[in-house]
């Protein structure tokens, strides 16, 4: 059984300016022990899902509006609040893009990392501050013993970036969720990043979902990816199909215009006009307007991912009927 | 050389650290740019790299006398920036212009599009008033915006229109010099392509000269002629953009090539990655000789001793390390 299976989330934000359909119906599932990759430009829903698995979501404007998240057989979106909080922080666990906002300014280090464990386990104040010394260790902070009671602005981006890995492992998750934590990093530094969630993932044997618009993090780094465009899934495969022979035309035309994989010299290929607006839900593929195959019919027909082979799905009306 | 256009010599900016409430105390500086000698050509794409915290910004806002220099030369044009007073310079910032990382936060909001495409041309009188709704409209073609949103507000635009509008505002004086710090950085991939395009395609049609400032690599090679890497205030490496980041020679540009991650599963999962340990050190007491040392994989203690100066390699290379032949 998988780890983590999400069935038909629907998060939807009510606001003045109309309902903002910003995950509008989308199903995946995560096993023990893989790296899921979601990518997806700003805007397409990647971060929404998450933070709805996470009951994240600000209550109002946005409501799940239907779906649910299985976790190891607890509906997250449906159970009591003391069933979510034994497994939200402990068994399931999230580190952020910007380490500088979410840590608290206010509170030293170590008061943060222990945090977790006095909630969720029977562990005494002294007990948990030498595993946190010994989880900082882990994520490679020298000198840790000394920094162990620092406020999180004497720390360098990279190193709060460590510290959030520490507080999210030290309960030993069975599942991470990984929302873009290297894009406020440098390259350098993001490959420090992402060599330490390889490590952790081998060390403790968790899953995680790893959240990017970065392509070349995704090819390194999941087993599995699924592309989102405009609140849903539009193609997910393993990483090595994904990369090699894409389907959907949104995925390959992404892929096109990563400047890396073009010949110097050469006009970039792009993406002609802009994402959907998700206020105005229209009728057909939300990648229509864009998309350099469209026919009458995508702009009518919604279309459903369906499996090109058992590990690769794609949403394209075109790809599914073997015109493209 | 007749077609340089922009000549920096030994160019450095220090910034003072005080302490003390009352009594100000000088207590060390930061050395964000520390001798840089550099030049770019007329219609050349120069791209800068370096991590955050390198001075490629601080470079930047050098070159446009947005900063006082504490030392050095920055010569345009044949002119000399430093010794201009302020009404020469205002003269001289016609030919150099810059677009901004944040296009949310470099227009101001509370004005139109035509207000903010009209302000430069009027402050400098280089069009008679009469003619400024018609320059307005062409320098909106020009950057592939529709002349009909003139009156709208920088909110009502997506964020690569809105840089759009950027690159227009700095085009309005027809510079010979546009410098982009980060440009694209903060737009998706798909958009990011779009403002590529526009730049490179503005440049070989305006001969105009682009500092291109980024810390994605393939971005900078894709547009650059030419590509400098910076570390803590110096320029370690110098040379054709394609031969720096298919070849690199400093160990520092080695690191930083190694560490993007392509998009390629087989070659991603097969490859050696030189990961750097540590951050970029502080500038405000830079490691002794190559500031490089304390992450440098091929360090020895001679690299400590002396600072090194740029090399030629070859005949379009230069780079600043001591260990060069040996690595």
């Amino acid at each position: 059984m998988s780890l983590l299976t999400v069935t038909d989330l629907r998060t939807w934000f009510h606001t003045r300016n109309g309902v903002y359909r910003a995950v509008d119906g989308i199903s995946f599932s995560v096993e023990r022990g893989e790296t899921l990759g979601i990518v997806g430009e700003s805007g397409s829903g990647k971060s929404v899902t998450c933070y709805s698995i996470m009951g994240l979501i600000p209550s109002p404007p946005g409501r799940i509006e239907s779906g649910t998240a299985m976790f190891d057989g607890v509906d997250l979106l449906h159970c009591t609040p003391r069933q979510a909080r034994s497994i939200r922080g402990k068994r399931v666990a999230m580190i952020f893009q910007d380490p500088m906002t979410s840590l608290n300014p206010y509170l030293r280090i170590s008061e943060q990392l222990i945090e977790p464990l006095l909630i969720h386990e029977k562990i005494s104040r002294r007990d948990a501050l030498v595993r946190a010394l010994a989880m900082l260790e882990a994520v490679g902070i020298n000198d840790a013993a000394k920094r162990l009671h620092l406020y999180p602005h004497e720390f360098s981006g990279g190193m709060r970036q460590r510290v959030m890995i520490a507080m999210a492992l030290i309960t030993k998750p069975e599942l991470l969720i990984a929302d873009e934590p290297t894009t406020a990093l440098d390259v350098t530094v993001q490959a420090q990043i992402l060599e330490l969630i390889k490590k952790m993932q081998l060390e403790l044997g968790m899953a995680v979902i790893f959240i990017t618009h970065d392509l070349g993090v995704v090819s390194g780094l999941c087993d599995r990816v699924q592309v989102m465009y405009g609140g849903r899934i539009v193609e997910t495969a393993d990483t090595r199909t994904l990369f090699y022979s894409p389907k959907h035309p949104y995925t390959r035309a992404l892929q096109r215009s990563i400047p890396s994989m073009q010949p110097k010299g050469t006009e970039l290929f792009t993406i002609p006009g802009m994402p959907p607006d998700l206020s105005k839900p229209m009728p057909g593929c939300s990648f229509a307007p864009r998309c350099e195959y469209a026919v009458e019919r995508c702009r009518v027909e919604t279309p459903q991912l369906a499996a090109v082979s058992p590990t690769h799905a794609q949403a394209c009306l075109r790809v599914q009927a073997g015109e493209i | 050389m007749p077609d340089t256009i922009l000549q920096l010599t030994d160019v450095r900016t220090h910034f003072p650290i005080y302490a003390g409430f009352v009594r100000k105390k000088h207590v060390g500086t930061v050395k964000a740019v520390d001798g840089v000698t550099l030049s770019v050509r007329r219609g050349e794409v120069l791209g800068l790299v370096g991590e955050s915290g390198c001075g490629k910004s601080t470079l930047a806002r050098t070159i446009m006398q947005l900063v006082p220099t504490t030392g050095g030369t920055v010569v345009l044009n044949g002119k000399n920036l430093s010794d201009c007073t302020a009404r020469e310079l205002l003269a001289v910032r016609r030919g150099m212009q810059m677009v901004f990382q944040d296009p949310y936060a470099s227009l101001n909001p509370r004005m139109t599009v035509y207000a903010t495409l009209a302000e430069p041309l009027l402050v400098h009188g280089v069009c008679p008033p009469a003619n400024v709704p018609a320059r307005v409209a062409e320098l909106m073609k020009t950057v592939g915006l529709s002349p009909q949103f003139l009156q709208k507000y920088p909110h009502e635009f997506s964020g690569g229109q809105r840089q759009r509008i950027a690159i227009a505002r700095a085009l309005a004086l027809e510079p010979k010099i546009i410098i982009a710090d980060e440009p694209v950085s903060a737009l998706d991939v798909s958009i990011q392509a779009q403002i590529l395009n526009l730049l490179s395609q503005l440049c070989r049609k305006m001969n105009l000269s682009l500092i291109f400032i980024a810390h994605d690599l393939s971005v900078v090679k894709h547009i650059s002629d030419r590509v400098a890497v910076m570390y803590l205030g110096k320029i370690v490496e110098l040379g054709l953009a394609a031969d720096v980041i298919d070849h690199p020679r400093h160990p520092y540009t080695r690191a930083l090539v190694s560490a993007i991650p392509t998009p390629n599963p087989d070659v991603e999962r097969s490859r050696q990655r030189i990961v750097l340990a540590g951050d970029p050190p502080s500038p405000i007491n830079p490691p002794a000789g190559c500031a490089f040392h304390p992450r440098c994989p091929y360090a020895q203690p001679k690299c400590q001793l002396a600072v090194p100066p740029l090399i030629a390699d070859g005949p379009t290379r230069e780079v600043a390390c001591i260990r060069l032949d040996e690595i």
